[in-house]
């Protein structure tokens, strides 16, 4: 506090100076744009914002699938030969993979420090279950839902990226992977993933405005076109993440 | 009506605090929830026991004094209401009725459902004025003022620092309270010198004190007796990041 201002009797300060009590009360928390609640907020926002645009990226390639073996492969190839011949092999995919992980460490590192803070914030929890006044529950789902994003995350990635644990193993195309992957004999490991991209809309329908709030750039004017844009995209993103395992289920892509 | 309610009581800071069950009864459907406590502590006096504590003053509505959390909601489910303009006909005769203080570390329960909101003065005094020699009350309409931004200055104004917001935030975050002191200032023209110095200093108060940050949940507003709007938040990051650079 920089300013002072001269205050009446009746509006006396109520930590005057000296008071040593106040400064022991108040838990000190260093400074810092990173160590705000906004400025970690808009972390989470842009780090969002990044592995949205991932996903369009990922949706679309995914329906390559309908397309065939051969057009999937050479899409997945080309991935890899991304920015050549100015670029050596994989150097803009590696560079694009870099900054996705940084982008899930910030998102994550942010939502796990906010999620700690408010825990602190509310020490003695409330007696009767508190009931949504504003009625999004997408939004009170956000910590569990990520969790369980992160956890098909790991498993996504041994599937289908490394092949560890994909029948077709880690030799096989892209798309024996794929078709392998969501094998009707694999059910269980079809209904993770059917759940882990709702869980993905899910987090889409409240990240995808609360973002524009959290950079301030949501108003008054625009809370209806973000609810609007929110949950088209979201809706979008499951369909299209959906298509795929159910194109394998109905035998167009085999 | 006749009800039965289960209050918290603890007697002091340090008290552990539980909840104690009562019977009240021949309750008014007229009466407000504090009289209705009233009733309940007059007689609680009668029978030598120590009355519930609760914070109130004006009763109508605009002191923000009063404030506890009923059936898990902040105010009552009654929408845009104080619970001292919340009335008992609202109520289900011989309902069970919970009544809890507010709930956050920044809040200390002093007694029973009062708690110490010293925190939203700090947060205050950090930066939630203009710094003008106040001598005799300016002309009015001395500085224009654009209609819109007069009417959403006065929105966040409104403000009454009852501190429902915090108590129904998941995260126990204090940012509408703040954002509507930040954003009533920042509309008006009297507020742009220290625009962004206000921002950063209150925000940094109300970490300091231990608040929550914002999710974006929306729960503050749909409680805020006031019906402060969210944008005031959008606000706030705006002029916190402005100043931030």
């Amino acid at each position: 506090m920089t300013a002072t201002i001269e205050r009446g009797s009746a509006t006396a300060s109520i930590n005057p100076p000296g008071d040593a009590t106040a400064d022991k009360k108040t838990p000190r928390r260093r400074g810092g744009f990173l160590s705000s609640s906004p400025g970690k907020k808009a972390v989470m926002a842009v780090t969002g914002a990044v592995m949205v645009l991932f996903l369009v990226a990922h949706m679309a390639g995914n329906l390559k699938s309908f397309l065939g073996a051969e057009e999937f492969n050479a899409y997945a190839a080309s991935l890899r030969t991304l920015g050549e011949p100015i670029l050596p092999h994989r150097t803009l995919l590696t560079v694009l993979e870099i900054v996705l992980v940084a982008a899930l460490v910030l998102h994550m590192w942010a939502a796990i420090t906010l999620a700690r803070r408010a825990g602190q914030a509310r020490p003695v929890k409330y007696a009767v279950r508190r009931k949504s006044q504003a009625g999004g529950y997408a939004i009170h789902a956000m910590r569990y839902g990520g969790t369980a994003i992160f956890l098909f995350l790991i498993w996504h990635l041994l599937d289908l990226t490394f092949g560890t644990v994909n029948p077709a193993g880690g030799t096989g195309t892209p798309y024996e992977r794929l078709v392998e992957g969501f094998a009707p004999s694999r059910w269980w490991v079809t209904l993770f993933y059917v759940l882990a991209v709702l869980a993905v809309g899910q987090h889409l329908r409240h990240g995808l405005w609360s973002a524009f709030q959290s950079l301030g750039r949501a108003g008054r004017r625009s809370y209806r076109g973000l609810n609007v844009f929110a949950v088209t995209v979201s809706v979008l993103m499951v369909v299209g993440f959906l298509a795929v395992p159910a194109g394998v289920m109905a035998g167009v892509i085999k | 009506m006749n009800l039965t309610l289960k209050i918290w009581r603890q007697k002091d800071p340090q008290d552990k605090g539980r909840m104690v069950t009562y019977r009240v009864e021949d309750v008014s459907p007229d009466m407000s929830f504090l009289e209705m406590l009233d009733v309940l502590n007059e007689r609680l006096i009668l029978e030598g026991d120590e009355p519930v504590a609760f914070d109130h003053d004006c009763r109508e509505g605009i002191c923000g004094m009063c404030g506890m959390v009923i059936n898990g909601v902040a105010h009552g489910e009654q929408v845009a209401t104080t619970t001292c303009q919340l009335h008992m006909r609202h109520f289900e005769d011989n309902a069970v009725i919970t009544i809890e203080p507010w709930r956050a570390a920044p809040f200390p329960v002093v007694k029973d459902l009062v708690v110490d909101r010293s925190s939203f003065d700090r947060i205050i005094q950090a930066g939630g004025f203009i710094s003008v020699p106040a001598g005799s009350a300016p002309d009015a309409h001395s500085v224009p003022v654009k209609k819109e931004d007069a009417d959403n200055a006065f929105d966040a104004a409104t403000c009454i620092a009852c501190g429902a917001c915090v108590a129904a935030c998941p995260n126990g975050s204090a940012s509408l309270f703040t954002a509507a002191k930040i954003t009533h200032l920042s509309l008006l023209p009297q507020g742009q010198p220290e625009r962004e110095s206000r921002a950063k200093a209150m925000v940094e108060q109300m970490d300091a004190e231990g608040f929550g940050g914002c999710t974006n949940t929306g729960e503050c507003t749909a409680v805020c007796p006031k019906g402060i709007p969210l944008d005031t938040i959008a606000r706030m990051n705006r002029d916190y990041l402005r100043a931030s650079k």
